[in-house]
């Protein structure tokens, strides 16, 4: 249980993680330059990793389990897809509102929930994950139920609205970006090594006068900000919203995501998200097997990099120093 | 009692009981530590020692009174038993693995934010264990576990703590590397600082120790004048009966 946080500084002194980052910068210049239907893949996967760069906070940071972080990209997505579509607002303040509505809703679960640990933690977050998408679905009124609503205006300020395939692309890169450099800021903040004791032991970090309970109630309520924001980001680029987009699947894909790439780690959310967003377009070519490739492919993953592909660094360190 | 003795009683224990579940884990206990006095908490496996360090801190829900420099520790808020100055240090010590050395000491610190202050903090620590300051940039989970112990220690001295409780330090350690913990504790102590020391191996705490309590089944069995004991036999008729 070493330096799975380190990683991050010590990125360039490493063979693996220059060729991780240059694999996934190339991929992505690529993509850019080639387009079709390459780009709505890696838009997918630059909405989710802001999503599970958010679950990052919670789960890596803090060491807590959410199943329910889909009722907050929900909370955001109706949101900015209700406000813009039904009532003709700017994308931005829509998405504002959602924001501001998640980090309510966060901390009014949060407060009572958090006190709970482990599984219970897991299995009441789970809930407000699917009490929302009951919402979702039952508010017709609203929300439209299983119809969902469409013709959601493209994202924009003002009179400027992105409406090529390549500039939402673009887009979604600096918001991702800006993304995965705030939670390496939260990572090395005050906050951040306070969540980090929580995660390593709540009784030594009380002990120290750190206020657990505080913390993870923040850490929630930061990590509900980045699903709300990863919500409105979907629907703006897709233009439509239905409750089954924020539903169970949503789940499991971010936690897929989170582990494949590395829990904990600073770049992982955006390594996971993406390898899971390519995994199944790879096995195209298996046509009737491919979910089995694509299950194989996973497994062998966690294999041999338990840890995450943002692991692969660490291990490739440790080969080398068993080598020598 | 005279004023001045109460004066000098920097911690006291009233009445302390603590259960879990159906089981007494702490059974009326009382004790006190004088300002500047080292005195350890001796007993067996299961004894609940360790119940008892966190029954002080306020981890583990109590019955009884601590008072700590006359005022009410309260009870269940390590933070608040944290900034009147009791630090612990946990069984088993605690250091948070995948975080740096340097990570560490800052938690310690945790609630100083001036930046000066904490400078001259970490210095002082660092002077205290001259080998963690080769080890600032490493995770605190590849330490070995004496330094990882020094860790532990020098995280808990950040928050410049009136009193120290120190929960079985030489938990899985070697003997020379003990012998090297012990005795910096003891440089502490003569430089003024208050600790309750817990351990299972007796003989190693009684050198240093001014007063020691036996703890047996949750109770204070004897409080003892570490002096008076002479040989392995003697404490075993304590811990016997």
């Amino acid at each position: 249980m070493n330096s799975r946080i380190t990683i991050w500084a010590d990125f360039l002194a490493n063979p693996a993680a220059l060729a991780l980052w240059a694999l996934t910068a190339a991929f992505i210049g690529y993509v850019f330059f080639a387009g079709g239907y390459l780009v709505t893949v890696l838009q997918f996967a630059l909405i989710y990793t802001v999503l599970v760069t958010g679950l990052n906070v919670f789960m890596g940071f803090t060491g807590q389990v959410s199943f329910g972080h889909n009722a907050f990209a929900a909370i955001g997505g109706y949101s900015s897809a209700v406000l813009t579509a039904t009532y003709g607002w700017e994308p931005l303040p829509a998405g504002l509102v959602g924001l501001c509505g998640s980090l309510a809703v966060a901390f009014l679960i949060g407060y009572p929930v958090l006190r709970l640990r482990g599984h219970y933690l897991a299995m009441a977050t789970l809930a407000v994950g699917l009490i929302v998408y009951e919402i979702a679905v039952q508010w017709d009124a609203v929300t439209h139920g299983y119809m969902g609503i469409s013709g959601i205006a493209p994202i924009g300020i003002g009179p400027w609205s992105v409406t090529s395939d390549r500039g939402v692309l673009a887009v979604l890169l600096v918001v991702s970006a800006f993304a995965l450099l705030s939670a390496a800021g939260i990572r090395r903040s005050r906050i951040g090594r306070a969540f980090l004791a929580a995660a390593g032991s709540e009784d030594a970090a009380r002990a120290l006068g750190i206020d657990v309970a505080r913390y993870k109630l923040l850490a929630f309520m930061i990590s509900a900000a980045y699903a709300s924001i990863a919500g409105s980001l979907f629907v703006h680029a897709v233009g439509f919203v239905s409750p089954e987009v924020f539903g169970l699947a949503m789940v499991v894909l971010a936690f897929t995501m989170l582990y494949v790439g590395g829990l904990g780690t600073v770049a992982g959310p955006a390594f996971g998200a993406i390898i899971i967003s390519m995994l199944p377009e790879s096995f195209r070519a298996f046509k009737d097997y491919q979910d089995l490739a694509y299950g194989a492919a996973l497994i062998a993953i966690l294999m041999y990099a338990p840890r995450g592909l943002a692991s692969l660094p660490e291990l490739w360190s440790k080969f080398r120093r068993r080598a020598a | 009692m005279s004023v001045d003795a109460t004066n000098a009683r920097i911690l006291s224990v009233e009445g302390l009981s603590a259960r879990y579940g159906h089981v007494e884990a702490l059974r009326q206990v009382n004790l006190h530590v004088g300002r500047g006095e080292l005195v350890a908490v001796l007993g067996p496996n299961g004894a609940g020692k360790s119940t008892l360090m966190k029954a002080i801190m306020g981890l583990v829900p109590t019955q009884g009174r601590v008072t700590f420099r006359g005022a009410d520790v309260p009870r269940r808020d390590p933070a608040a038993a944290a900034a009147l100055g009791i630090v612990l240090v946990p069984e088993g010590r605690g250091v948070f693995a995948p975080m740096t050395v340097a990570e560490n000491l800052e938690l310690g610190a945790y609630l100083i934010s001036d930046k000066r202050e904490l400078a001259r903090r970490h210095e002082r620590v660092l002077t205290l264990f001259p080998r963690l300051k080769e080890r600032l940039a490493q995770t605190a989970g590849s330490l070995s576990g004496g330094e990882q112990q020094m860790l532990a220690v020098g995280r808990a001295l950040m928050s410049e703590p009136k009193i120290l409780l120190l929960d079985e330090p030489s938990l899985g350690l070697a003997p020379r590397v003990v012998d090297e913990i012990l005795q910096k504790l003891g440089d502490l102590n003569r430089a003024g600082l208050s600790i309750i020391l817990v351990e299972q191996k007796a003989p190693l705490v009684l050198k240093l120790a001014h007063r020691a309590y036996l703890l047996s089944l949750g109770a204070i069995a004897a409080e003892v004048d570490p002096a008076t004991i002479k040989s392995h036999d003697e404490l075993a008729h304590y811990y016997l009966g």
